[in-house]
C-alpha cells in the first residue's frame, strides 16, 4: 500500500493506506481522530467536513491518493483549548442539540470566514446550505455564525 | 442562585464543538474486534428457495456467517411479539436481514456478501394501504372511540363534508446511523454499547434471542447523534446482530449501518389514510364527526398499535367533538415495520382535523380561524375529550386569542387577500392552527422510572437514570433538578452514561416524557438523601450554636439546602458547606446513595370505558404565512409565529431549541420529504441526494417562538414536556399552502397531500388552471 506524508492539525504523519480509502476513514480508523463524522457517505450532508489547506472539503469524497503533501485541519485541531472564536460563539448561543453535524458546520464556517471576515446572514446561509442538521438548530447556527464573525472567527 | 428556570448550557455543549463527544462508532476498537454487516432481502416479499454460505465462509478475513438457525429464539416485538429478526423461509420486507456477516475488515465483508449464494422467488407483495384494505391484511385489533350518536348528528347537520386525508411516511434521518458494539464477557455475559432510546428493550431482546438472562446483558447508551423515535425499537436489530457475533466468536463485534442501508431497512413514520365525514352548522361548529383511520404498519407490528392509539386520541386535537366516532385499523404490508417518530401518530390525527377546519372554512367562505375558535375546547363546558378526559388548566382559548393579536393575523389576512387579487406571479396563504398533545405513554405501565443518586465524599454527585440523551437536553434538565434538590452548584452534579446495570426495567426515552419521569425519580432520590442528611446537619448546627435558637427567632427552625450550603433557616448566618455535612454523615454511617422511583399518578384508561390516559396536555397555537410561485410551485415560508403553554420551563434555552427544531422537522415531513418507491417497493429516496430534509434556507424568514407563563402543578417543577408537541405546529405551514391554493381552486375545496412538495403544489395549480375536475386526494 502506498505511503504519503499528510499534515493534520499541524503534525506531519506518514500514512500507509489504500489509495481509494476516503480521508474520512484515514482520520477515523487509522489515526483515531473521531471528531470528523460519517453521515451519508455521499458528500451531501456535510458531517465529514474538514479543512484542506484552509478550505472546507468533504472528507468522505476525498481519496487518500489526493491527500499527499496537503495540510488538513479537523475539529480537534481548530484550537488547542477549544476556545476558537467560532467554538466560543457556538457555546454562547448553546447551538448544539445532538451535536453530530456540528464539527462539519463549524469547519465550513471557518472556511467562509477565512475568505470573508464579515459575511452577511445570506452569505452564511449560502455557505451552510450544503449541510444538514436534523435537530433543526439552524436559527442558532446562524446567530452563532454572525457572533463568530464579529468576534474574530476569521483570524 | 436558583438553577431551575435558567439557561444552563447543554451538558455536552463543549464536547460537541471540540469533537470530544463520543458516539458509538467513536469508541476505539479493542484487539480482535470484528466488523458486522448483514445481507438483506432485495424484495418486499420473497421465498428463500436456497441459501449456500460455503463459499462466503471460506472467503479471506471472514470470521463467520450466521442465520436464524444460530439464534436461540427468532421472534420478538414490543407489543405483539410477531417480528422475525433473521428471515427463515420467507422475507416479508425489503431490507429484512437474512444473513449476519462478521469479518476482520470491510473488504472481507464485501467479498463475503458477494459470495453468498441465495436463490429467492419473488412473491406478490402488499405495498400500500389500499392494497392491504383490499386484501383485508390487518393487525389485531381494530379500535374504536365513540361518544354520542355522530351518524344521527351528521344526518341532521346543515352541512356535511366528506374527504380523505393522506400522508406519506418520513425517514428519521438521524445523522448517526444505527450502531452497536458488543463485547463478550465471562460466562456468556455481554456488554453492549448501543445507539438506542431504549436500553432495556435492547437488553431484553438480546437476552431472549440469544438464550441469556437479562441479568447477563448490560446495555449502555452515552448519547445518540439524533434518534427522533427511530432508535426506540429499530436500534434492537443491529444490537442483536453484533451480540450474536460476539456470542458465537468470543470477540468484540461492531455494526454501523451505512446511510443507504439504514434508509432502506428501517421503518419510518406511518403513512395514514384517514377518511372523515363531518356535520357542521352554518357558523362552522362541528355537530358530528366520524373518522376512519388506516395506517401502514409494515410487515411487523412494532409500535404500530400504540401509534394508532395516539393518532386516535389526537384526532380531536384542540377541538371539542360532542358526537364522534374514531375508528383505527393498522394495515399489515410488506414495507419495513413502521415505528415511532416524534409525535407518534399525533401529527397524523391532528393534521386530519386541521385539514377539516380548513375545508369547513372553504365551504362556508369564512376565515378558518373563526371556524377553529367556534370548535375550540372551552374552560367550563365543552371540555371533555372523546375518550373521557376532562381538560384541566386549558389554555387553548387564551392561546387562540393571544397569538392572532401578537402576529397581527386579521391585518395580514387582508394583506394576503389583496396580494392574491393583484399578483400574477405568486399566491400567498395564511393559517393559524393549534396543538393539544397528551403527555404520558398511552400504555399505563410504561409511565414509571427509577434514578440512582450517589453522593461522594467530596460532596460531588453522580446521577444515573434510564433517560437517554439524543440532543434533547434531558440530561441537562435532570442535572438541574438534582442540583436544585440538593442545593448544590450544577458543576458538582454529573449525569452518567445510561446503563441497564444502574437502572433496570426502564421505559424508552419517548413520548416527550423522559424529563418528567426520570426527573421525577431523581427528585425522589434527592428528597430522601436530604431527609437523611437533615438530622446530621441539625445536630452539628445545634452543637455549634451552643443553645437552642431564641424564642424570638422570626423563622421556624428548618434545615435548608441551598447554594452549596446547609443551614437552619432560623439561623441562616451559621452555614455548613454541603461537603461538611456529607463527610459527617459518612462518619455516622448514614447512607449517601439512594434510588428514587416515580410512577405517574392519576392516569388510567382503557378502550372500553375511556378515562384519563394523560397526566396533562402541552398546548400551543401557530400561525404561518407562505408564498408560492404560480409557475414553479416553489413555496417559501415567509413567517411563522409560535405561542405555547409549556408550563414553567426548567431550561428555557433547551426548550426553545426543542420547539424550533421540532417545528422545522415537522415542516420537512409536511413539505419537502418525499419517500418515493418503485412499483415493487424499492425505496428510491434512500440518501440525502434524493431525500430532502430542511436546510438553513428552509427556516421561516421571520420566526417568532414564545410561550406564556402558566404553571403545571401536576408535574416536576411545574414544567411540561416539549419534545414532540411543537412538531405538530408545522401543520400551520401545510394549512397555509392549502389556504393559498383556495385562491386558485375555482371555488372548490383544494386538495393537498402530505408532503406538499413543490411538485405536488405545481400539479394542483396546473390542474386548477386547466379547470380539471379535482383529484380525490
Amino acid at each position: 500500500m502506498p505511503q504519503r506524508p499528510v499534515t493534520i492539525n499541524g503534525k506531519r504523519h506518514v500514512i500507509e493506506a489504500d489509495d481509494a480509502m476516503p480521508l474520512l476513514w484515514v482520520l477515523r480508523d487509522l489515526l483515531g481522530m473521531t471528531g470528523t463524522k460519517y453521515g451519508c457517505g455521499a458528500g451531501v450532508c456535510g458531517s465529514c467536513t474538514v479543512l484542506e489547506n484552509g478550505r472546507a472539503i468533504r472528507s468522505c469524497q476525498t481519496n487518500f491518493s489526493d491527500t499527499g503533501d496537503k495540510s488538513y485541519t479537523t475539529i480537534e485541531g481548530l484550537s488547542a483549548a477549544g476556545d476558537h472564536p467560532i467554538q466560543k460563539a457556538w457555546l454562547a448561543e448553546d447551538v448544539a442539540q445532538c451535536g453530530y453535524c456540528q464539527p462539519g458546520m463549524i469547519l465550513e464556517l471557518r472556511s467562509l470566514l477565512r475568505s470573508k471576515a464579515s459575511p452577511s446572514s445570506a452569505e452564511i446561509d449560502a455557505a451552510l446550505s450544503d449541510h444538514v442538521c436534523r435537530c433543526g438548530s439552524y436559527p442558532r447556527i446562524r446567530k452563532a455564525a454572525l457572533l463568530a464573525a464579529k468576534s474574530g472567527g476569521g483570524r | 442562585m436558583p438553577v431551575l428556570g435558567r439557561n444552563v448550557p447543554h451538558d455536552s455543549a463543549r464536547g460537541h464543538v471540540t469533537g470530544e463527544s463520543l458516539y458509538v462508532d467513536d469508541i476505539a476498537p479493542v484487539a480482535g474486534e470484528l466488523l458486522v454487516d448483514f445481507l438483506w432481502s432485495p424484495f418486499a416479499h420473497a421465498r428463500i428457495r436456497s441459501l449456500d454460505l460455503t463459499k462466503a465462509r471460506a472467503a479471506d478475513g471472514v470470521a463467520g456467517l450466521f442465520t436464524f438457525r444460530d439464534l436461540h429464539h427468532n421472534l420478538f416485538g414490543p407489543i405483539l411479539k410477531d417480528e422475525i429478526l433473521l428471515a427463515e423461509d420467507v422475507c416479508t420486507f425489503r431490507g429484512q436481514p437474512i444473513v449476519v456477516i462478521a469479518a476482520e475488515n470491510a473488504r472481507a465483508i464485501r467479498e463475503a456478501k458477494n459470495a453468498i449464494a441465495i436463490d429467492l422467488e419473488e412473491l406478490a407483495p402488499i405495498l400500500t394501504i389500499d392494497a392491504a384494505i383490499a386484501a383485508s391484511s390487518f393487525f389485531p385489533d381494530p379500535r374504536m372511540i365513540r361518544r354520542g350518536d355522530p351518524a344521527a348528528a351528521i344526518a341532521r347537520a346543515e352541512h356535511v363534508l366528506e374527504g380523505v386525508f393522506e400522508n406519506q411516511g418520513q425517514d428519521h434521518f438521524y445523522l448517526e446511523s444505527q450502531a452497536a458494539i458488543a463485547y463478550p464477557g465471562e460466562l456468556g455475559a455481554l456488554t453492549v454499547h448501543s445507539s438506542t432510546q431504549n436500553p432495556t428493550e435492547v437488553q431484553e431482546v438480546i437476552a431472549h434471542l440469544l438464550g441469556l438472562t437479562m441479568s447477563q446483558v448490560v446495555v449502555l447508551t452515552k448519547r445518540m447523534g439524533g434518534a427522533f423515535g427511530g432508535k426506540e425499537c429499530q436500534a434492537t436489530h443491529p444490537a442483536v446482530m453484533a451480540s450474536l457475533v460476539a456470542q458465537k466468536t468470543g470477540r468484540a463485534a461492531r455494526i454501523v449501518y451505512s446511510k443507504d442501508d439504514d434508509m432502506h431497512a428501517t421503518g419510518k413514520r406511518h403513512p395514514f389514510q384517514n377518511r372523515y365525514r363531518i356535520g357542521f352548522t352554518r357558523s362552522g361548529e362541528i355537530t358530528g364527526a366520524i373518522f376512519e383511520l388506516y395506517s401502514d404498519g409494515g410487515a411487523y407490528a412494532d409500535l404500530s398499535p400504540a401509534v394508532m392509539a395516539r393518532a386516535m386520541t389526537h384526532s380531536d386535537n384542540a377541538y371539542f367533538l360532542s358526537d364522534v366516532e374514531i375508528r383505527g385499523t393498522v394495515c399489515r404490508t410488506n414495507m419495513p415495520p413502521n415505528t415511532a417518530f416524534r409525535g407518534f401518530g399525533g401529527p397524523q390525527g391532528a393534521c386530519t382535523i386541521e385539514n377539516v377546519m380548513q375545508e369547513i372554512a372553504s365551504v362556508l367562505k369564512r376565515d378558518a380561524l373563526e371556524v377553529r375558535r367556534a370548535n375550540c375546547y372551552q374552560i367550563a363546558t365543552r371540555n371533555v375529550t372523546p375518550y373521557g378526559q376532562l381538560l384541566e388548566r386549558n389554555t387553548l382559548p387564551r392561546l387562540f386569542t393571544e397569538l392572532p393579536a401578537r402576529c397581527d393575523y386579521a391585518k395580514r389576512m387582508d394583506g394576503v387577500r389583496e396580494f392574491n387579487a393583484t399578483s400574477k406571479t405568486h399566491i400567498r396563504g395564511l393559517a393559524l392552527t393549534a396543538v393539544k398533545f397528551g403527555i404520558s405513554f398511552n400504555t399505563k405501565f410504561l409511565n414509571q422510572a427509577n434514578a440512582l443518586v450517589n453522593i461522594y465524599l467530596d460532596g460531588s454527585v453522580q446521577v444515573s437514570t434510564g433517560a437517554t440523551e439524543m440532543g434533547q437536553g434531558v440530561n441537562t434538565k435532570i442535572r438541574q433538578l438534582v442540583a436544585d434538590e440538593l442545593g448544590i452548584l450544577i458543576d458538582r452534579v454529573h449525569v452518567m452514561i445510561t446503563s441497564t446495570e444502574k437502572n433496570n426495567n426502564t421505559s424508552a426515552t419517548a413520548a416527550s416524557s423522559a424529563a418528567d419521569l426520570n426527573g421525577g425519580a431523581a427528585v425522589d432520590a434527592c428528597a430522601r438523601l436530604r431527609e437523611r442528611m437533615t438530622p446530621v446537619a441539625r445536630n452539628i448546627l445545634s452543637v455549634a450554636a451552643g443553645a437552642p435558637p431564641a424564642a424570638e427567632t422570626p423563622q421556624k427552625s428548618e434545615i435548608v439546602f441551598a447554594d452549596g450550603f446547609v443551614f437552619d433557616q432560623a439561623n441562616p448566618a451559621k452555614k455548613l458547606k454541603f461537603e461538611e455535612v456529607v463527610s459527617a454523615a459518612y462518619k455516622l454511617r448514614v447512607s449517601l446513595g439512594e434510588r428514587g422511583f416515580y410512577a405517574t399518578p392519576r392516569i388510567d384508561w382503557n378502550w372500553t370505558t375511556g378515562g384519563h390516559p394523560f397526566l396533562y396536555f402541552t398546548m400551543g397555537t401557530a400561525c404561518s404565512e407562505v408564498r408560492i410561485d404560480r409557475f414553479t410551485g416553489e413555496m417559501k415560508v415567509l413567517r411563522s409565529d409560535l405561542l405555547m403553554d409549556i408550563g414553567r420551563s426548567i431550561n428555557p434555552g433547551v426548550d426553545r431549541g426543542q420547539i424550533t427544531g421540532a417545528f422545522i422537522q415537522g415542516m420537512g415531513w409536511l413539505t419537502t420529504e418525499d419517500l418515493r418507491y418503485t412499483e415493487s417497493g424499492e425505496l428510491l429516496a434512500h440518501s440525502p441526494t434524493t431525500y430532502k430534509i430542511p436546510n438553513i434556507n428552509d427556516v421561516p424568514e421571520i420566526f417568532n417562538v414564545d410561550w406564556i407563563e402558566h404553571d403545571n402543578p401536576v408535574n416536576v417543577y411545574g414544567s411540561k414536556a416539549v419534545g414532540e408537541p411543537p412538531l405538530l405546529m408545522a401543520i400551520s405551514v401545510w394549512c397555509a399552502v392549502k389556504h393559498a391554493l383556495s385562491f386558485v381552486s375555482n371555488g372548490d375545496i383544494p386538495k393537498l397531500r402530505v408532503p406538499a412538495t413543490t411538485e405536488e403544489i405545481l400539479m394542483r395549480i396546473t390542474q386548477y388552471a386547466r379547470g380539471e375536475a379535482q383529484l380525490t386526494s
